[in-house]
């Protein structure tokens, strides 16, 4: 019997990144929602790099942003530093990117959570799942106490089972010393879960004081700030920032590490889980690119309440002597103090292949999981599906179909259907490659994409929701007004080209055709075009993207249409893929196991070759 | 991204017919387009009419043109949409100026609007479009299945040889550029594109220049193989080279009495019991120190494993020996025919002593290619085969070189795109795009999908991250 009973309508395991988004969106649409986590003082911890977004990962917040998420916002009131990066590139690819203060980041989000009505905290560890009848019932804790619930989201982040080790150091604790959970995975493995073990790893943190940033180069923040969340006033985001440095390895560097290669665990088998290939340890790096005379080094600061210096590009597993002696021998980090060593931690994590595309397990109804438990990476990654298992989770109890963003509607939609259909050897990690349709899925539309649907669902307001729609219309009017606004020849016109070493006319044109030539842009013709009306910046830019780049998005809105029709294809639940003939068996198998809501789906899994789905079709038009 | 073999809504084309036998191919074009496309490539005698004005099931004869140069004559069979096979607007062209001209009339067909059908596509669509029964749904799917099945054994016989390698060795650069670029919108701080595209633009030139020669060896050169592919084979001196002689009715190979004369492979095709026969003669098989001689043996049996038919010459003059016992076990699972040759001399190795060698798997003739007779029989026994549907023609041959040569032309206009965003100096970004759809096309042709490759090759050949 237990001692404590309690019920909610939805649990939600872990407070990272996917554990806020999620416990916030259940508690924002009226569910009566529990988050638990091993440590309160690791809401929303940041344990290895001290940034949100970068390239990809930018876009991701945006749109969790759009949607309704809190990542956005709580990044746009603790970042210490900012970058739009890859501005001299596409509009597709400019991608922000924030240096955080950890501590206010945490304390921010923590706050946030603590204001939320519905949502109540509980340090606890959660051991247990109880499931009746393929539907989860309730969670139990270490303490005993029970917990039932409609509905349970799993955001265990890294500490399940967690290792972290350097040398012959292995420690069972989670991230940064906190506490491992050791029960949960074996709960689930008792309900028929498939667990498998992931790694990744941290650079070391180095005190300040110790850093002769004198030998390296400083890299400073944009001077004009753009903010993560859409509701963000631009202004309230220009202040003081703090500076990035940037140093390197060199040969002697590499050649401590090639000396001491035996005594990595990476190499002695003493770490079996699989690592990211992208963010390799600095061991990894030499061993694997040996003809690289040096390296990138990175001095990231985790805040302005310490004076710890995160050391971007070097995570290790290394012995702490040859820490030591490594992280020395770069420029500038000679004297250097180590607060805390770098090192490879490896936990339990799910085969996200058992999952929907609602993030809801296919064999166990009502259980969700999101963030590094699925087998991700990073924070933004995290708080994407945190968000998605959160609404989906909510809206089954509130009876509704659940939100399905698609591969050509959001990066969100990438992320998922990438997780949940192909086969993932490392923790996955988002990558504008892997968007097929990216021209369309701009950090700079996210709200034109997405503020909808997060209206519908409950998670944006309507005061939000109609400025976006005034948004959309001014967008619409104003490109209709360019494209149809005729300039002639005129000597005011022909000296503007000039001026901008553009060809001069020969017979009127119209603005729209002026504004793809590559060297103008609709900015620069507000000169020639009397008649402009004064928009916001934000108008501006599309107005500019959307005519600029108008016959490669077409493009990509053609092979969308392609895409779509395949994804509307669906495939029934109760589909019986032995009962068909001239499947191959590895299609049969692998359609059998991981059972695919749509033709589209399918054809996305590895070991169905196209006339299988041509089968497929046919036999799906005979049922 | 999706391949567009799924997509209905679009035109298809391919050749309908069997290919050989007859000088008659028929090249069926479907779908909404198909009337247009027919404008686009037919002409009239008088050059008045247009195939769209046509009213349904009327046959008409003229030309199809491509750029003003006539390609073949031919009757344009008209059928609208629901009164055809597919239910969609069809046209047939019946083509009359043998493989070489219905090849082209393909290709003419795919340059106005129609892409190449894929395997099994039309019967695909009877189904989807409910011209047939669905109780028929298994046969569709399982015709689907081993089409696609021989296509890509079809197109795997042919990659054996250099154009898989000059393919896999153009994807690998392209790959190679764009994981380059990906890698530095990914990490910017640690790869930088600065002058890039210069550099870029000479290398696709390269590239594209590259395509552009396997465009136009897939147009000359080629010589088209109708017919039944078959292969001459056995031991050395058992008359291989003089049959084929025989039937090719000229001195092609050379006959000598010394065993070991054919060293290479010959081709002719012939014509037997109006049934085409493409023979490829091949070295004599047997252990050879001589390592030239070992190549034609071992070429021998590569041609052997992809021939409809094999035709076994056994020299009744001598006896079987290891090297027949060889020759047997590629016979397996194969359509053959022993000819029992030189039954002009006096016998050592008789009907009887070669049916129980081969477990009356395959007929026996007897023929003497010297003297010419028993070629009659080999005809009678070649048409039986034929009509019972035993043997057929290879037309996945000359289907996948026009599946080829689309893919390539694709591949060579989205080269052609990335060379125009880079003189419209845009951003690199934007050059990937069209990148990958070449490094897609180009990995149609060899049955590659593009799966994770460019993440891949991301992180093989990059250092990333943090």
């Amino acid at each position: 019997m237990s001692l404590v009973e309690e019920y909610a309508d939805v649990v939600v395991v872990g407070a990272g990144h996917a554990g806020c988004e999620a416990a916030l969106a259940c508690a924002r649409m009226g569910m009566q929602t529990v988050i638990f986590t091993v440590s309160v003082d690791s809401i929303a911890l940041m344990p290895c790099n001290p940034n949100i977004g970068g390239s990809s990962k930018g876009h991701l917040v945006r749109e969790v942003d759009a949607l309704g998420g809190e990542m956005g916002k709580n990044i746009d009131k603790t970042f210490i530093q900012s970058k739009m990066l890859n501005r001299s590139k596409g509009p597709a690819v400019h991608s922000l990117r924030a240096q955080a203060d950890k501590s206010d980041y945490t304390r921010s989000m923590r706050q946030v959570l603590e204001h939320t009505e519905n949502l109540r905290i509980k340090q606890l560890e959660v051991t247990d799942l109880l499931v009746e009848e393929g539907r989860l019932v309730g969670v139990k804790t270490y303490s005993g106490s029970v917990f039932h619930c409609k509905a349970a989201i799993l955001c265990a982040g890294t500490y399940s089972k967690a290792r972290c080790i350097y040398g012959d150091i292995s420690m069972y604790t989670g991230p940064n010393g906190l506490a491992a959970a050791n029960h949960l995975t074996d709960s689930m493995r008792a309900l028929g879960i498939e667990l498998r073990r992931f790694k990744t790893g941290t650079p070391a943190r180095i005190a300040g004081p110790s850093i002769d940033y004198t030998k390296m180069e400083e890299q400073k923040g944009d001077e004009r700030v753009v903010p993560f969340s859409f509701t963000t006033d631009p202004e309230s985001v220009q202040k003081e920032q703090v500076s990035c440095w940037l140093t390197y390895t060199n040969e002697t560097t590499h050649e401590i590490i090639r000396k001491n290669i035996d005594r990595s665990p990476l190499f002695s088998g003493k770490i079996e889980g699989t690592g990211p290939r992208y963010c390799p340890s600095i061991e990894d790096k030499v061993v694997k690119f040996a003809d690289k005379d040096r390296h990138q080094v990175f001095i990231e600061p985790e805040g302005i309440h310490t004076n710890e210096m995160y050391i971007s590009g070097m995570s290790s597993s290394l012995p702490e002597d040859v820490q030591i002696a490594m992280y020395r021998s770069v420029p500038g980090l000679e004297h250097a103090e180590i607060v805390k060593n770098a090192y490879a931690i490896e936990y339990d994590c799910i085969d996200a292949r058992q999952l929907k595309l609602s993030l809801e397990f296919k064999a166990i109804s009502g259980l969700y999981s999101a963030g590094q438990f699925n087998g991700s990476s990073g924070y933004e990654e995290a708080a994407a599906q945190g968000l998605i298992a959160g609404i989906n989770a909510a809206r089954q109890i509130q009876g509704k179909e659940p939100l399905i963003l698609d591969r050509s509607e959001a990066y969100i939609g990438v992320l998922i259907d990438d997780l949940v259909t192909k086969e993932n050897t490392e923790p996955y990690r988002m990558m504008t490659s892997r968007a097929e349709y990216r021209l369309l899925l701009r950090q700079d539309n996210a709200d034109l994409r997405l503020t909808e649907k997060g209206h519908e669902i409950g998670l944006i307001d309507d005061e939000r929701y109609k400025k976006l729609l005034r948004k959309k219309e001014l967008i619409q009017e104003e490109i209709a007004r360019v494209e149809h606004t005729f300039v002639s020849d005129s000597p005011l016109v022909q000296s503007f080209l000039n001026r901008h070493g553009s060809t001069e006319l020969k017979s009127s044109i119209c603005l729209g055709e002026l504004i793809r030539r590559p060297e103008l842009s609709y900015e620069l013709l507000s000169e020639i075009d009397a008649g402009r009306p004064i928009l916001p910046e934000d108008v501006q830019d599309q107005v500019n993207i959307s005519i600029k780049y108008k016959g490669y998005l077409e493009r990509q809105m053609k092979q969308v249409e392609q895409f779509k029709k395949l994804e509307q294809k669906k495939i029934p639940e109760s589909f019986d893929y032995n009962q068909i003939s001239g499947l191959r068996l590895e299609a049969q198998q692998k359609l059998s196991k991981y059972r695919p809501v749509s033709i589209g789906q399918a054809s996305r899994i590895a070991g169905v070759s196209p006339a299988d789905i041509s089968v497929l079709l046919v036999h799906l038009k005979s049922k | 991204m999706a391949a567009d073999y799924i997509n209905s809504g679009d035109t298809i084309a391919a050749i309908s017919t069997a290919i050989g036998g007859s000088g008659i191919g028929i090249v069926r074009v479907s779908g909404p387009d198909a009337l247009l496309v027919g404008d686009c490539v037919f002409v009239s005698p008088k050059g008045r009419k247009k195939i769209s004005m046509q009213s349904s099931h009327t046959v008409h004869y003229g030309y199809i043109q491509d750029d003003g140069k006539m390609v073949d004559e031919v009757l344009v069979t008209v059928m609208r949409s629901p009164r055809s096979f597919t239910t969609e607007d069809t046209i047939e062209i019946n083509c009359h100026g043998g493989i070489y001209a219905t090849r082209r009339v393909l290709e003419t067909v795919l340059r106005h609007g129609a892409r190449l059908a894929e395997p099994g596509e039309f019967t695909r669509r009877a189904f989807l479009n409910g011209r047939i029964d669905l109780s028929q749904a298994e046969s569709v799917a399982d015709v689907i299945q081993a089409k696609n099945e021989s296509a890509l054994q079809s197109s795997l016989g042919q990659l054996r040889g250099s154009l898989g390698r000059k393919v896999s060795a153009l994807r690998e650069k392209i790959l190679y550029q764009t994981a380059y670029i990906e890698s530095a919108l990914d990490d910017p701080e640690h790869y930088s594109l600065d002058g890039y595209s210069q550099k870029l633009r000479i290398e696709i030139e390269e590239i594209k220049s590259k395509v552009h020669r396997l465009i136009l060896s897939a147009d000359n050169g080629r010589v088209i193989k109708e017919g039944i592919q078959t292969v001459i084979l056995g031991k050395p001196n058992a008359g291989k080279s003089s049959l084929l002689n025989v039937l090719a009715g000229e001195e092609r190979a050379i006959v000598t009495d010394i065993a070991g004369t054919t060293r290479d492979t010959l081709e002719e095709t012939v014509s037997l019991g109006g049934i085409t026969l493409n023979i490829i003669d091949t070295a004599g098989i047997r252990d050879t120190e001589d390592c030239i001689e070992q190549i034609g043996v071992d070429r021998a049996k590569e041609k052997a494993e992809s021939a409809d038919l094999i035709l076994y010459m056994v020299d009744s003059s001598t006896k079987m020996d290891e090297n027949d016992e060889h020759i047997l076990q590629i016979l397996d699972g194969k359509k053959s025919i022993v000819l029992l040759n030189k039954t002009d001399l006096q016998p050592i190795t008789n009907v009887d002593d070669v049916r129980h060698r081969i477990q009356d798997r395959f007929p026996v003739i007897e023929i003497s290619a010297k003297e010419e007779t028993g070629i009659d029989v080999l005809e009678a026994t070649l048409k039986e085969m034929f009509y019972q549907g035993e043997i057929s023609f290879d037309e996945e041959v000359i289907i996948t070189s026009a599946r080829q040569k689309t893919e390539l032309i694709g591949a060579e206009e989205s080269l052609n795109k990335v060379l125009q965003s880079i003189d419209l100096g845009m951003p690199e970004d934007f050059f990937t795009v069209d990148l990958m759809d070449a490094y897609t096309a180009l990995g149609r042709i060899i049955g590659k999908d593009v799966g994770e490759d460019l993440v891949d090759e991301i992180f093989a050949q990059f250092c990333m991250g943090k």
